[in-house]
């Protein structure tokens, strides 16, 4: 049967506005793919009420981490848990990203935006055994919405920085730098995590370039596990166009197969 | 060993505790963290005849201990439910209860009349108090006479044991379910949601796309309890209650007030497993009190 644990806090990192968290579980750790998410019990009180969703941001031994940015009240309350702490988490649940075939010496683009890096450090070092030619593109707001660019860096992978004030790196959005930077390394696959408004844009340049793209989507989700219907997207699938659970058809999508919001246009 | 049995009359349980309609998909999903066979029953997800789309996101929010829904039944209706759910559903030994719903009284027949046919089936509870299908949250639950007219066509329909889904958006809940019995139900079960909103104040935009939705979770649990209690008071036929219960001290609360036995709801997103740890807990309390059969509780509001 898979269950809910009750996982030890081992590490804590924390930015002004990002946390990163590592939790002991070898049962998770055992399992899980780059993409997939663990829902989180905040208290287990009754409010905040409802687990929050969050990527598998990285696995090492029998640990796993997670990275994410202080938002609201759960992820909040969720930054003051210390080390030695328990955590009541469910996982690992959902599809994770496409990995199947041979990625050796395949040029591969991962765009983050803000938290979106988060299960991108996962799939980039799952990449980077696969010997996958690897350009990683980090866009924030301001140099402070980038903290994992030395993580990466540290493990020998190539990040392309953009912030919108010009704080570090490439002043813009950071599918700007992208679609700038694409004229030297033209990707063979494309994985990305971020706002909608960022990802639709990929998914645009995707398609015009034709070249496949897999988007790693939020929603808000009441349960995680399929149950409650609350966490659907517009998307056409074998023909069939209507709202699919997030939680069970990705978080992960194929960039060809979502139809976006007008708000995102 | 406790006796946690209980006998509705038409229908008897394990053990009192029922998942509730809508939040626990159509019971397969939650057959990778629960046994199925440990529960008193289980209500699936409700059905019309024909699919539905079901609303535009965003369907959730929280509010305080609270969750706003508006998922507006999204389903695959009920002909493709018995061909490629029902099969796989019906060797677990449990009570299965089919939530029926309808956009007009005929609808409910109709739904009511293609599993009459099929095998497996416990009950069926009818729906008639989602506050998500109609724009203003209008729902046949919200009238006597209504309630009475569809009650009465689908028992005539039915050859199963009917249980009416009571609203709690009413001023007298009591002359709502006392039109049930009076229509030929065998139990009512309350509440459903209760039709609630939020905004968000920066964009003055509402949080949901439906603008209304339905309230459920420990926030609605006190109001609740008081329907139930209400409710039980005034009828002949048992009555289930639910709405908030977390743990087994809130199940063993709705049934000192009077219900027959409980349904969970909203507990199963946050713990899968909620349904069985409640069952454990209301075990455990009868053993540590030595009272040998649960049913003897029920009512004994001191
Ligand atoms: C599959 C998945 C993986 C995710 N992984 C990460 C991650 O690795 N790191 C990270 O920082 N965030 C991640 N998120 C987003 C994260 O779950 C939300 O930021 C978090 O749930 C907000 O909780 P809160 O209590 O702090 O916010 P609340 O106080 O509940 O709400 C604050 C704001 O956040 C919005 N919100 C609420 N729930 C979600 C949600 N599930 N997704 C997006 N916005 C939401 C609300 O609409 C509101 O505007 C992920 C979301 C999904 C669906
Ligand atoms: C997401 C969601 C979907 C629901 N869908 C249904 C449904 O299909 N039919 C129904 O009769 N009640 C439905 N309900 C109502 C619940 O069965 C229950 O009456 C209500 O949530 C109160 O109980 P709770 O506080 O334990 O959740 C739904 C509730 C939620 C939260
Ligand atoms: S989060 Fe509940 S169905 Fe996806």
């Amino acid at each position: 049967m898979k269950k809910a644990n009750q996982v030890i806090i081992t590490d804590r990192k924390m930015w002004k506005d990002y946390v990163l968290l590592s939790l002991k579980s070898p049962q998770i750790a055992s399992k899980a793919l780059p993409g997939q998410f663990i829902m989180i019990r905040i208290t287990p009180h009754s409010y905040p009420l409802l687990r929050r969703p969050f990527s598998i941001h990285a696995v090492e031994g029998e640990s796993i981490a997670i990275f994410f940015q202080k938002s609201g009240i759960g992820t909040n309350i969720l930054g003051l848990r210390k080390i030695g702490e328990m955590l009541d988490i469910l996982g690992p649940l959902g599809n994770g990203f496409g990995l199947k075939g041979d990625f050796s010496h395949k040029k591969t683009v991962l765009i983050g935006g803000g938290r979106g890096i988060a299960p991108l450090f996962f799939l980039a070092n799952s990449l980077a055994d696969r010997k996958a030619e690897i350009r990683t593109f980090y866009g924030g707001k301001t140099s402070y919405d980038l903290p994992l660019k030395e993580n990466f860096e540290a493990n020998g992978l190539k990040v392309f920085c953009s912030t919108e004030d010009g704080s570090l790196g490439y002043k813009g959005l950071i599918t700007d730098y992208f679609n700038l930077e694409m004229r030297q390394f033209r990707p063979d696959r494309i994985f990305a995590c971020g706002p909608d408004a960022m990802l639709k844009t990929i998914a645009d340049i995707a398609a015009i370039e034709n070249i496949p793209a897999e988007l790693s989507l939020e929603s808000i989700m009441g349960c995680g596990i399929g149950a409650c219907w609350g966490c659907v997207k517009r998307l056409k699938k074998d023909g069939v166009t209507g709202w699919f659970r997030i939680c069970q058809e990705g978080p992960v999508i194929p960039a060809d197969q979502i139809i976006w919001a007008e708000k995102d246009k | 060993m406790t006796d946690l049995s209980i006998d509705l009359g038409f229908m008897k349980l394990k053990n009192p505790v029922i998942a509730a309609s809508g939040t626990f998909g159509y019971g397969i999903e939650f057959a990778p963290f629960i046994d199925l066979n440990h529960l008193g029953g289980f209500i699936v997800k409700g059905l019309y005849y024909s699919s539905r789309e079901g609303n535009p996101p965003p369907r959730l929010v929280e509010t305080s201990s609270g969750l706003i829904n508006a998922i507006g039944l999204q389903g695959i209706g009920v002909k493709r439910f018995s061909e490629e759910i029902l099969p796989c559903l019906i060797d677990y030994d449990t009570s299965i209860i089919i939530n029926v719903c309808g956009e007009h009284e005929d609808e409910y027949a109709a739904v009511v009349d293609l599993l009459n046919h099929q095998p497996g089936i416990s009950a069926y509870e009818l729906n008639i108090s989602c506050p998500n299908v109609k724009k203003d949250g209008k729902c046949p639950a919200l009238d006597p006479e209504t309630t009475y007219s569809v009650v009465k066509l689908v028992k005539k329909s039915s050859t199963r044991p009917i249980i009416t889904k009571l609203s709690p958006n009413v001023t007298d809940i009591t002359e709502i379910a006392f039109s049930a019995q009076e229509a030929g139900s065998d139990a009512v079960s309350l509440v459903n949601t209760f039709l609630a909103m939020a905004i968000d104040p920066n964009t003055r935009k509402p949080k949901l796309a439906n603008i209304l939705g339905g309230l459920s979770g420990p926030a609605i649990k006190p109001i609740a309890l008081r329907m139930v209690y209400q409710a039980a008071g005034r009828l002949k036929i048992p009555v289930i209650g639910m709405g908030g219960i977390c743990t087994g001290g809130d199940a063993l609360e709705f049934l000192i007030a009077g219900a027959r036995a409980v349904e969970i709801g909203t507990a199963n997103f946050i713990d899968p497993e909620a349904t069985v740890k409640i069952i454990d807990e209301l075990d455990n309390f009868c053993r540590e009190r030595k009272i040998g059969k649960l049913e003897t509780i029920i009512g004994t509001m001191k």
